[in-house]
């Protein structure tokens, strides 16, 4: 087991040397951020694999406690309602969030219009990320940085590997159940130019599979990508979430492996720390 | 009470969220006698240089918070861009007349490094400081832009993002942070508890 630690802390060091040298940008003198993500659904967190077979995971607002006092370095919270009613329950569930939390919320799900990204905030987002309505009107992107700023404006990036071609992915919309044939890492580098401050980047074939994040998108969205880039889908490890960083990421999203009990964020954060990753104490 | 200045261009949701916590009651004010009287004031920023500017104007607040930050006999607290206000001018909005407070500009962070500044960074005071506000701690910024000398007559602590810059500066009773606190989990919320009480 050490001398395993110490390969995957070599490889880090190596990586991040690398990374360093080759890119215009340091991998970050920004702490790594480990961040739980809560998929909500009528007032109940949810998750499911592949965005399907939703299973329930317990009181967003319980939860989100939970997770600061564990060390949680931010929270996101996805609204993954369907219904108006359901979209209405979500404001109640950010408030009461908001409330416990001392650190950054970033809140996703729906977001069709720079009015609904302000009722968000309103009711205590720090943070609004946008997918679907971005895709179909890239304008949101530039009308939300400059209402809100770049800090406030996440766009949320679900990639598919293209069967046919599978060095690329394409962007799909509607919680992955649609195609938009256009490719993820240009649509990143879009992102960025149009305002955007951060980049959620979800590999739906990794969603739910615990099979560890798709490296290869996320080195591809940080090559073409200034901004930071949340790396989302697939975590069952810390040993993903060190090649998440080694690989760019400026940050982890993870779910299940919370939701469930197997780990705390304050044991993800110890073994990351033994990985040789900064991590915020 | 603590009265916090309606800009109407910040997202204060958190900070309110955070007296709340703490027990500290707070109320949003526009109004010239309450900010000039009040024990604690808070100038919040999140948004564009220009439009904080242009709101305080618009307010006519700009006399009673400057003759506060000058005569600094109570507890005034600048968050984020409500730090960067207290310049004479910023980078970002060429031609907007800043408070003044400070005789320094506000720069943009360089290309060599990913703007905004979006995370967690250590917050150091400066060993020179004559008076201790908070101890050195993990910080959580969103910014773009930043103080990069320390500014005469004031203590000060640093970070390290494109090289050392100024995250807070203080002096009597007035704090400046380009950190936002309330979002700085158990840190952050214990040093608003500090200001505060």
């Amino acid at each position: 087991m050490q001398s395993h630690r110490i390969c995957k802390l070599e490889a880090y060091a190596t990586i991040s040397r690398k990374l360093n040298t080759e890119n215009l940008t340091p991998i970050s003198m920004l702490k790594p951020r480990i961040i739980p993500c809560l998929d909500v659904n009528d007032g109940r967190v949810v998750k499911g694999v592949k965005f399907q077979n939703l299973r329930d995971a317990g009181c967003p607002v319980e939860l989100a406690g939970h997770y600061q006092e564990q060390g949680a370095d931010e929270l996101v919270v996805l609204d993954v309602s369907a219904t108006r009613q359901a979209r209405l329950a979500m404001l109640e569930t950010i408030e009461g969030v908001r409330k416990q939390l001392s650190i950054p919320l970033t809140v996703g799900g729906g977001v069709g219009s720079v009015e609904d990204a302000g009722r968000l905030l309103n009711a205590g987002a720090d943070k609004v990320s946008i997918n679907s309505a971005a895709v179909n009107n890239p304008d949101l992107i530039n009308e939300m940085s400059v209402q809100f700023g770049a800090q406030c404006t996440v766009v949320a990036i679900d990639a598919k590997r293209k069967t046919d071609n599978p060095d690329l992915w394409q962007v799909m919309t509607r919680s992955g159940t649609q195609g938009e044939g256009i490719d993820a890492v240009n649509w990143a580098a879009e992102a960025q130019q149009r305002g955007a401050g951060e980049i959620l980047l979800t590999s739906f074939d990794r969603d739910g599979t615990r099979s560890g994040y798709d490296l290869e998108l996320m080195s591809a969205v940080t090559a073409a990508c200034a901004l930071p880039v949340i790396a989302s889908g697939g975590a069952n490890s810390v040993e993903h979430m060190v090649e998440a960083f080694a690989h760019g990421a400026h940050a982890v999203l993870a779910a299940s492996i919370f939701h469930d009990g197997n780990m705390t964020v304050g044991d993800v954060k110890q073994e990351l720390i033994k990985a040789g990753v900064n991590v915020r104490k | 009470m603590i009265q916090i200045i309606n800009t109407g261009v910040a997202n204060i949701r958190s900070l309110q969220a955070a007296f709340d916590r703490i027990g500290q009651p707070w109320n949003l004010t526009e109004d010239a006698a309450l900010i000039r009287d009040a024990t604690h004031v808070v100038l919040p920023g999140v948004g564009a240089y220009a439009a904080a500017a242009t709101a305080i104007d618009r307010l006519n607040l700009r006399a009673t918070i400057v003759d506060r930050l000058n005569n600094p006999e109570k507890s005034t607290l600048c968050i984020c861009l409500g730090m960067q206000l207290l310049g004479s001018s910023s980078e970002e909005s060429p031609g907007v007349e800043g408070l003044g407070i400070i005789d320094r500009q506000i720069t943009r962070f360089s290309d060599g490094v990913q703007v905004p500044q979006l995370g967690w960074n250590n917050v150091v005071p400066d060993p020179s400081s004559t008076q201790t506000v908070y101890p050195a701690g993990e910080a959580y910024f969103a910014n773009s832009f930043r103080l990069l000398d320390p500014p005469e007559g004031w203590d000060f602590a640093t970070t390290d993002y494109d090289g050392q810059f100024v995250s807070s500066i203080w002096r009597g009773k007035t704090l400046a942070c380009q950190f936002h606190p309330e979002l700085s989990g158990q840190w952050g919320q214990q040093l608003l508890q500090a200001w505060a009480s």
